[in-house]
């Protein structure tokens, strides 16, 4: 579903990301783990189509970027910590602007499936400005699943969210994972990842120092491989 | 080539009615927040009011010299109103990151492009709309002249189109605000020429032949500025 | 940066050379207008300044063309090099023109098309310096560079023409024969020669110095690759 090889990312002189290779069946769900700074942003917003890749190449769902960006748009959603929302609008004004942007069939409908998924319906009508930050990014998850994408990209989603937000928040992770997405979730938070992810992989030095899959390791060894990870490289 | 059979399928179908559709939503997007909060419309017209006001004591307009100062004083007031506009029509994308939602949208940048002129080019218009009668009565002046309406959406045509492409980079750096007015007007100075000129013209009455060669330096700038920003837009917002 | 190339330095002594030899002919070969007088020999380098600060603002837009179609550093660098230059060369325009103009209309200014043209393009080249301190991000400053550049120069033109629409009192020189022009004249052969020799010269000016400005560049991003070398 996902497949990036050799990818380098330099700005000016500066190169982030150093011949990264990564690979993501169908259905996968990665938590990309990583110091700050180690490029994990950069990556994501590269795979997101938003930041063009220096050298290399990045493929998703087949198609090709940046050449064939338009078809990989279509078939991605992205949660930032940035809620990507119209504070002036509603709920329901935001996701039917969105709608029309992504050429979602059946709009109305689907707005109804997505607001009960993000658990938002009974304030579908109220200003964005007025909604939570927990609220906002729920409703940024469904502005994110709006067109049905066959991909998710998650960077960061728990920032600035309380205990109670992030346990929500949780719970709609799950239900997303459990629909059969892929998903890619940078994270800094090792515990909620562990939970969440059928994959860990670790962004160090601008590439994948390490990758391990839920089942072959002790979830209480997470903290350990991370710190290990990112001293080896 | 994949085969999809899911929802997704329709965009890639039919690029000129998305490109369209993308376009729209945009405007009307634009003119919803607007309708709600009216924060733009309201700080422009305080704005473009203020700004009358002041020259009305600056320059001591009596009935002699306002004939001949009438559309310089418009002009400079649709300008400074207007950067205000172009700013805070940009501002509110990059500040929730609602840019990075655009440009995820499977859209031709320049739809995107379109859509802010065309909703900038609205605002402006509505300001003007205002002004004129606003500054009429203050001076008792008759600015209803079909003429000067053409002007003045010419005028802002090639205005919003120069304005919403160096807009976009202006958010885009650290200076921000400041820089709008130092990057646009020295690149506007045409057609604020000719828009004065050509106004001038309409209000007193100069025969049409004189005028015209004002239009027409006003329909070229719209057309060639306007094509420039749309080929240009992708290199300003894709990284 | 490598050892400086012969080249440069016969480039450097040609310069020296045609500035010294320009500069004579100014004083001493073309013979004194019958109008103006003297003060009338600062049009040779006041008109090669202004040609050269225009050949900055067509340098740059061809140089960000160039950019934005091959996102090649290089590009970036001749774009920011030739605006630095032509600024300075517009600069020397601006004030000639005003040093010409004082003697012969008695006024330091005039708002005529060349002049006011002239000083919208001083002022959007220092827009476009004004913008490139405002990036952090080196793509995105050459990008938004690139695009100016190309935005700035299409502008002169169109301001140019309305500028002249607008009014005129600056001598049209070249292939006119309006008499009602205050402050026109007629170049003899010498005149012309030394006009001709004067632009060749402030050409070669700024080859010269574009040159050794991208030199300069290339020394500065050397630096900085050794600097992130050593931070690693």
């Amino acid at each position: 579903m996902i497949e990036v090889r050799k990818l380098v990312k330099r700005f000016g002189l500066k190169t982030v990301l150093r011949g990264l290779d990564f690979r993501v069946e169908p259905g996968e769900f990665v938590a990309l783990l990583g110091p700050n700074g180690a490029g994990k942003t950069t990556f994501l917003r590269i795979l997101a189509s938003l930041s063009r890749p220096s050298l290399g190449e990045v493929a998703i769902a087949g198609y090709r970027l940046p050449a064939q960006a338009a078809a990989v748009r279509q078939r991605l959603g992205v949660v930032s910590h940035l809620p990507l929302l119209y504070g002036d609008l509603t709920a329901d004004e935001n996701l039917r602007f969105y709608g029309r942007m992504y050429t979602v069939p059946r709009l109305e409908q689907r707005m109804a499936e997505v607001l009960d998924l993000v658990g938002l319906s009974a304030r579908r009508r109220d200003l964005v400005r007025t909604y939570s930050r927990g609220m906002q990014q729920r409703l940024a998850i469904g502005r994110a699943m709006l067109h049905d994408p066959q991909v998710i990209l998650f960077d960061e989603p728990y920032t600035g969210l309380d205990q109670e937000a992030s346990n929500m928040l949780d719970g709609v992770l799950r239900q997303v994972a459990g629909l059969g997405h892929t998903v890619v979730m940078t994270s800094h938070d090792l515990a909620r990842a562990a939970d969440l992810a059928s994959r860990f992989d670790v962004l160090s030095h601008g590439v994948v120092a390490a990758s391990v899959l839920r089942s072959e390791i002790d979830p209480n060894r997470l903290l350990a491989f991370y710190r290990q990870a990112i001293q080896g490289a | 080539m994949r085969e999809d059979v899911t929802l997704s399928q329709t965009s890639t179908h039919r690029p000129a009615s998305n490109f369209l559709r993308a376009m729209t939503a945009v405007v009307w997007k634009d003119l919803a927040a607007e309708l709600r909060s009216r924060e733009l419309l309201s700080s422009m017209l305080v704005f473009a009011l203020l700004v009358i006001l002041i020259f009305n004591f600056a320059l001591e307009l009596d009935t002699r010299t306002r004939s001949t100062v009438t559309s310089g004083v418009l002009w400079v007031t649709f300008a400074f109103a207007g950067t205000l506009g172009l700013n805070r029509s940009m501002a509110m994308e990059k500040d929730r990151g609602c840019l990075d939602g655009l440009l995820l949208a499977p859209v031709d940048r320049s739809a995107i492009y379109f859509g802010k002129a065309i909703g900038n080019l609205i605002f402006m218009l509505v300001v003007e709309i205002i002004v004129l009668p606003v500054y009429s009565v203050l001076y008792n002046t008759n600015l209803f002249v079909p003429g000067l309406l053409l002007v003045i959406l010419l005028g802002s045509i090639g205005y919003v189109a120069v304005g919403t492409l160096l807009s976009s980079m202006a958010v885009q750096t650290r200076t921000r605000d400041v820089l709008l007015p130092i990057l646009l007007f020295p690149v506007a100075i045409p057609v604020l020429i000719a828009a004065v000129k050509a106004s001038s013209g309409f209000l007193l009455g100069i025969e049409m032949a004189e005028i015209q060669p004002w239009l027409s330096l006003l329909i070229t700038y719209d057309v060639v500025f306007t094509a420039v920003a749309f080929m240009v837009f992708d290199y300003v917002v894709e990284e | 940066m490598g050892p400086k190339p012969r080249l440069l330095t016969v480039l450097d002594v040609v310069t020296i050379f045609m500035l010294a030899i320009a500069t004579w002919m100014v004083f001493f070969y073309a013979p004194m207008e019958a109008v103006m007088g003297n003060v009338q020999r600062v049009f040779y380098f006041h008109v090669a300044a202004g040609w050269v600060g225009m050949l900055g603002f067509l340098v740059a837009a061809g140089a960000g063309v160039a950019y934005l179609r091959s996102a090649r550093r290089k590009w970036d660098l001749v774009g920011l090099a030739a605006v630095e230059i032509g600024m300075v060369f517009a600069f020397v325009n601006v004030v000639t023109g005003a040093i010409w103009a004082r003697p012969i209309w008695n006024t330091w200014w005039t708002w005529d098309p060349r002049l006011t043209t002239a000083t919208i393009m001083l002022l959007i080249y220092a827009a476009y310096l004004m913008l490139r301190q405002g990036i952090d991000d080196p793509d995105r400053r050459a990008r938004f560079g690139a695009v100016y550049a190309i935005v700035g120069f299409l502008s002169v033109p169109l301001t140019f023409f309305s500028a002249r629409l607008f009014r005129t009192i600056h001598p049209v020189v070249i292939g006119s024969n309006q008499p009602g022009a205050e402050g026109a004249f007629d170049m003899t052969p010498l005149m012309l020669q030394t006009f001709l020799f004067s632009l060749l010269t402030f050409t070669i000016i700024f080859a010269d110095l574009m040159w050794r400005r991208l030199r300069l560049g290339r020394l500065a991003d050397e630096v900085e690759q050794k600097k992130l070398e050593l931070t690693v």
